[in-house]
């Protein structure tokens, strides 16, 4: 009996793997089918190199590069926000914060990722957008700046949290020797600490860029949908991703070229998310190593 | 100025004839990690260019009081320390002390060979650069004067940009003194220096040890009571915090005052 009950427990775990996996493969394999579809009718070479992406229009272009722009400048944006407050913080806390503080700021600043991508939207077009209108009187009302901002915001906790995990894992004798020397506790932070820690901190930034890509809340709502190849952040523009929705909750045909769009644009997200994940767990398996 | 001065030739008035005695001392000193006290009453003066060995039981305080020399001790939440420790004509505690001056003059290797994941000559110039120094031929000569100082210039010459975690324990616990002494301590802070070590690199830190004695006063604590007769000449026994005997290694280690040292170090005890 208790061996029927262990074999049925034993199975059911296992499928539940098989279905995680099964449905990872088929979500894979129905991309590439589609993409592959649409190759058949829009070169490859078309869409790497044209500068317009107008299927939606009746002068078609598929070129993927105002689509990439856009995330890439969008999430240049949050990176160039989350880093440094992100590094900022997780040295604070490794190095300088007393303990107690150290354990109750923690899960509040992961509590900023915890708040609905929706609401950061939202914010950034009714109150970040007219906040730098006053200073910036050209900004469009859709922009990849005020996006990039909050999106940056939100991912914070990604650089710091992780970060703040990869310094305090640094050994105390490495800092001890820091201090015997002379050092103080900024030059033992940056010195000694910091480089001890980059492959931890490389990984939380690739992670928080992974996040920035692939977000799509934030940029469908405050960036406006205008695919445009351009590195202006004042302007509106079309992310990968806010495409993808902007298509889906339209009422392209089922089948049809400007439906299979999406799944182009789906596969060329996937490749750099997948990439950039590659590396991440390159990087945290190397440096797994270096510490046992 | 003049008010400094003052202060100075008053202090010089009374303490003269120490001062220019003894390179290191310490009076009345307490210490507290919490309500635990882990250090008491212990007063010591040790002379300039001479080597000083900490001997007692696991626990009875040697790493605590060495560490009270450089103010290792400060990063730790619950410490509180009571009484004073001179070194040369400075109080240590003074709250106008300058910790990162302090440590420049005293130096200190630690029990686990702990080189940072640098190059060897990173390593060395370490506490250098972070004095500010930017001239590349003066650092050049100073790592290469210290680690000729420690041994270790040989074994290493060739490959200076090899990551110092590929020397041996041995190797690298020597590199770990080389980077002390290019700061130029004065005082050189040893805390078991050579329990993780094999033998041989053992002997050749302890030959080291002894040439440094010309220039260095070096405070060593060590578990093993050969090297403590081999290398010291005075010997600190410790019990409990307590300092329980201070004199001259052969005194200690021949006909001891206290039944309590005798017994430690014939073995019946720790
Ligand atoms: N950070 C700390 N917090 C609380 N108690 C401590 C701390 N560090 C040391 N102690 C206690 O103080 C006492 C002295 O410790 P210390 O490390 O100085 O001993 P030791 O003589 O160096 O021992 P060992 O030979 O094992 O290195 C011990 O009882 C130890 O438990
Ligand atoms: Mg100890």
């Amino acid at each position: 009996m208790r061996k029927i009950k262990e074999l049925i427990i034993e199975k059911s775990l296992l499928s539940s793997a098989l279905v995680t996996i099964a449905v990872t493969v088929g979500i894979i394999l129905v991309l590439a089918i589609e993409a592959f579809l649409f190759f058949k009718e829009v070169s490859f070479f078309d869409f790497l190199t044209d500068t317009q992406w107008t299927p939606l229009f009746t002068e078609k272009h598929y070129g993927i590069l105002p689509l990439l722009s856009g995330t890439l400048l969008t999430t240049f944006i949050a990176i160039s926000v989350a880093l440094p407050i992100g590094l900022s913080i997780s040295i604070y806390l490794s190095e300088y914060a007393p303990r107690s503080f150290r354990k109750t700021i923690k899960p509040l600043l992961e509590l900023l990722a915890a708040v609905p991508s929706v609401v950061y939207g939202f914010f950034a077009l009714v109150v970040v957008t007219p906040y730098l209108q006053q200073f910036m009187p050209s900004l469009s009302g859709f922009n990849s700046l005020s996006a990039g901002i909050v999106m940056g915001i939100m991912i914070i906790p990604f650089v710091s949290s992780l970060s703040e995990d990869a310094l305090f894992a640094v050994p105390k004798a490495l800092r001890e020797a820091s201090y015997g020397m002379g050092a103080t506790r900024l030059q033992t932070a940056f010195k000694v600490v910091v480089p001890a820690a980059s492959s931890g901190i490389i990984v939380s930034i690739i992670l928080a860029i992974s996040r920035a890509i692939g977000e799509t809340m934030i940029v469908a709502i405050a960036a406006g949908q205008q695919p445009r190849l351009t590195l202006d952040p004042t302007v509106p523009v079309e992310t990968i991703t806010a495409y993808i929705v902007q298509v889906s909750l339209g009422d392209v045909q089922h089948g049809s070229l400007e439906y299979r769009t999406i799944f182009a644009a789906g596969i060329t997200l996937f490749v750099f998310t997948f990439l950039l994940n590659t590396v991440s767990f390159r990087i945290r398996k190397k440096y797994r190593e270096k510490y046992e | 100025m003049t008010e400094i001065m003052t202060e100075k030739t008053e202090d010089l008035k009374i303490e003269a004839p120490i001062v220019e005695k003894y390179k290191l001392q310490t009076r009345d000193v307490n210490v507290y990690y919490g309500d635990f006290q882990a250090i008491k009453d212990v007063s010591m003066n040790i002379k300039p260019r001479s080597i000083t060995a900490f001997i007692g039981p696991s626990g009875c305080g040697k790493s605590t009081f060495l560490r009270l020399f450089n103010r290792m001790n400060d990063y730790i939440e619950d410490f509180k320390m009571e009484g004073k420790i001179k070194i040369d004509d400075n109080n240590i505690y003074k709250n106008k002390i300058q910790l990162e001056q302090l440590r420049k003059d005293v130096g200190m290797v630690f029990q686990k060979p702990n080189p940072f994941p640098k190059s060897i000559f990173e390593n060395v110039a370490y506490g250098l650069k972070i004095q500010g120094i930017k001239d590349k031929k003066l650092i050049a000569d100073r790592v290469e004067k210290a680690l000729v100082q420690a041994d270790l210039w040989n074994e290493v010459k060739d490959n200076l940009n090899k990551s110092a975690l590929t020397l041996s324990g041995g190797q690298q616990q020597r590199l770990c003194i080389a980077r002390t002494l290019a700061v130029e301590p004065s005082i050189i802070l040893m805390d078991e220096p050579t329990s993780a070590l094999d033998p041989i690199s053992t002997a050749k830190i302890e030959e080291l040890i002894h040439h440094l004695k010309k220039d260095y006063t070096i405070i060593i604590v060590t578990h093993n009571m050969q090297q403590a007769s081999r290398i010291s000449d005075y010997t600190a026994f410790f019990y409990m915090g307590e300092l329980i005997e201070f004199d001259k290694t052969k005194k200690i280690f021949t006909n001891p005052e206290k039944k309590r040292t005798e017994n430690y170090i014939t073995g019946r005890f720790g």
